[in-house]
């Protein structure tokens, strides 16, 4: 049985990885996932400086999924070099390192910062957070603000490419077209859906920041329909990431066209979520006889 | 070594209105702290996220686990609901717990506010020190009083005034004149504010347990920080991780 798959030159010993921002750098859940079973962490978004994040309530549960305003807080590019990246390289699992900014020089500091590390597989570049005023989404959310950003890392950046699509477009086809028409190598999505949720006992917003990203599994549906969506539009490769907590939903987006999958808030809900996911997605091969996982990439299609 | 497991309830019952004490079989009860918490977490899909319930009482030998927590919303509405035999869902043991060798041999305040209450009774177990005990309560329902005076005198305050000091915890205090070298507390955020402030005046220690909406409990997610005075030697930033660099913070070290 043949799990592998090939990212942009890049091999994942499965399709299986983490989503930024719910798995730190690795170091809070080794104690319930043995690391060297994924096929890539990809980190907790990093800036060229720490960042404070938002004030208290950032998170918040909503039905069947939960919002979050962290607001990227990190520790800065140092710290990071200094202390995750080599916990990470001790692991037999690659390396994919989020990356974000509030200007283009933000982002391109980091960028040629991490590539003076060959730990690091690939960059994630974040221009989707909902969370943060300046920079991010503003990438994120215009087709040609996408294009020139994509353009300037990758002329900076010695690892390929993912860039993170924001859902909350109108079109994300057209998004994923800028993004590979800029030279982008590859694609993941969705990050999280914007939202609110309100107290009506204390009569305020549930977070401080008053509006959220949604993630869980109520917004699956959302996020397979987008993959499906981008996955057609673009010959470069989807990562397919949006309430995943179990091998069902990751096979899910394979067939709607991932390449590979994030297993994001529900980490949260099962710490072993990651582990279980590689192993029944080798039980449903086994199943239904496919020999090589990329058969199953795409797999459903008019 | 933290884990997620499904455990055994023992027993519930409801001591006082919402409050509900239940135990639990579980290995957690091995190395259990006290000020630790458990994430439990609701069978209700709708409702994802582990609920932080903080650890009231260990024993060991029994290998179970004693919680006494509030109905607040949904998650905590289908504990409520648990009997002897059924199935829980645990992440444990989370946090870091009071630091009880800050205690060791001094005269201490131990002090919980309302639901705050059910940690202090693990502490005051464990705590090898002149132990003074002062609980605040709402009104007279007061849940846990007799357990805890097992381990010290109790010096209750209710909001209502309908037994002990009519009052808050540091009315209780000054009513009945105590003092203290060391102070170690959970209770509601006004409470805890209260605290810092009398501890920096006398300039004495206080260790205060942390309460904040939380997403994963193991330090990954950022949801729960609080802001620090100083800089953290993990975040690099002036806040820290309630789930794990907490839930006990030394009050001057935290900006509430």
């Amino acid at each position: 049985m043949k799990t592998q798959v090939t990212i942009a030159g890049v091999t994942l010993k499965n399709p299986v990885m983490t989503a930024s921002g719910t798995f730190g750098s690795g170091m809070e859940y080794a104690e319930f996932v043995d690391l060297d079973r994924l096929g890539a962490v990809v980190t907790k978004g990093v800036a060229n400086v720490p960042w404070p994040g938002n004030p208290t309530p950032r998170v918040a549960e909503v039905y069947g999924g939960m919002l979050n305003a962290i607001g990227l807080q990190n520790p800065g590019i140092d710290v990071f070099l200094e202390r995750d990246i080599p916990f990470l390289k001790q692991r037999d699992t690659k390396v994919i390192v989020n990356v974000c900014g509030k200007t283009v020089e933000d982002y391109v500091e980091v960028v040629e910062r991490l590539g003076e590390e060959p730990a690091v597989s690939m960059l994630e570049i974040n221009v989707s957070c909902p969370n943060v005023k300046e920079g991010a989404i503003a990438f994120g959310q215009k087709a040609d603000a996408l294009f020139d950003i994509t353009r300037e890392v990758k002329r900076h950046a010695r690892q390929p490419v993912i860039m993170k699509l924001s859902p909350n477009v109108t079109d994300i086809a057209e998004m994923a077209r800028a993004a590979e028409a800029a030279g982008a190598d590859a694609l993941s999505l969705i990050n999280t859906i914007t939202g609110m949720k309100i107290d009506i006992h204390k009569r305020t917003f549930a977070l401080a920041n008053r509006t959220g990203g949604m993630s869980g599994p109520a917004i699956k549906p959302v996020a397979v329909r987008m993959v499906y969506q981008a996955a057609t539009a673009v010959q470069i490769p989807v990562i397919g990431m949006g309430g995943i907590g179990s091998a069902e939903d990751a096979i899910e987006f394979l067939l709607a066209g991932a390449t590979a999958v994030s297993v994001g808030a529900m980490n949260f809900v099962n710490p072993y979520t990651c582990t279980e996911v590689v192993e029944g997605i080798e039980r449903y091969m086994e199943q239904y006889h496919v020999e090589d996982v990329t058969d199953l990439i795409g797999a459903v299609r008019d | 070594m933290k884990q997620k497991h499904t455990a055994k309830v023992l027993s519930q019952r409801e001591i006082a209105p919402d409050i509900f004490d239940m135990w639990i079989e579980t290995p957690l009860a091995a190395d259990a702290k006290p000020g630790q918490f458990l994430g439990v977490y609701p069978r209700d899909k709708s409702t994802l996220l582990p609920r932080p319930i903080s650890i009231c009482e260990a024993d060991a030998a029994r290998g179970a686990l004693r919680i006494v927590y509030r109905v607040a919303g949904a998650g905590t509405r289908e504990f409520s609901g648990y009997s002897r035999g059924d199935a829980i869902s645990l992440l444990g043991n989370l946090g870091n717990g009071f630091p009880l060798e800050q205690g060791a041999g001094k005269k201490a305040f131990l002090m919980g506010g309302g639901i705050g209450v059910p940690p202090i009774l693990e502490l005051a177990r464990r705590l090898e020190a002149e132990k003074q005990i002062v609980v605040g309560y709402r009104d007279g329902n007061l849940f846990l009083k007799e357990d805890l005076e097992r381990y010290g005198r109790v010096y209750a305050a209710t909001e209502d005034g309908s037994a002990g000091t009519k009052g808050n915890v540091m009315d209780a205090i000054r009513e009945n004149g105590l003092e203290a070298e060391v102070i170690f507390a959970c209770g509601p955020m006004p409470m805890l504010r209260a605290i810092k402030a009398y501890a920096a005046e006398r300039d004495i220690p206080a260790y205060i347990s942390l309460e904040e909406h939380m997403a994963c409990g193991v330090g990954a997610c950022l949801g729960c920080v609080v802001k620090t005075k100083e800089v953290h030697h993990h975040s690099h930033v002036p806040n820290a991780r309630i789930c794990t660099d907490g839930p006990v913070f030394e009050a001057k070290e935290v900006q509430i």
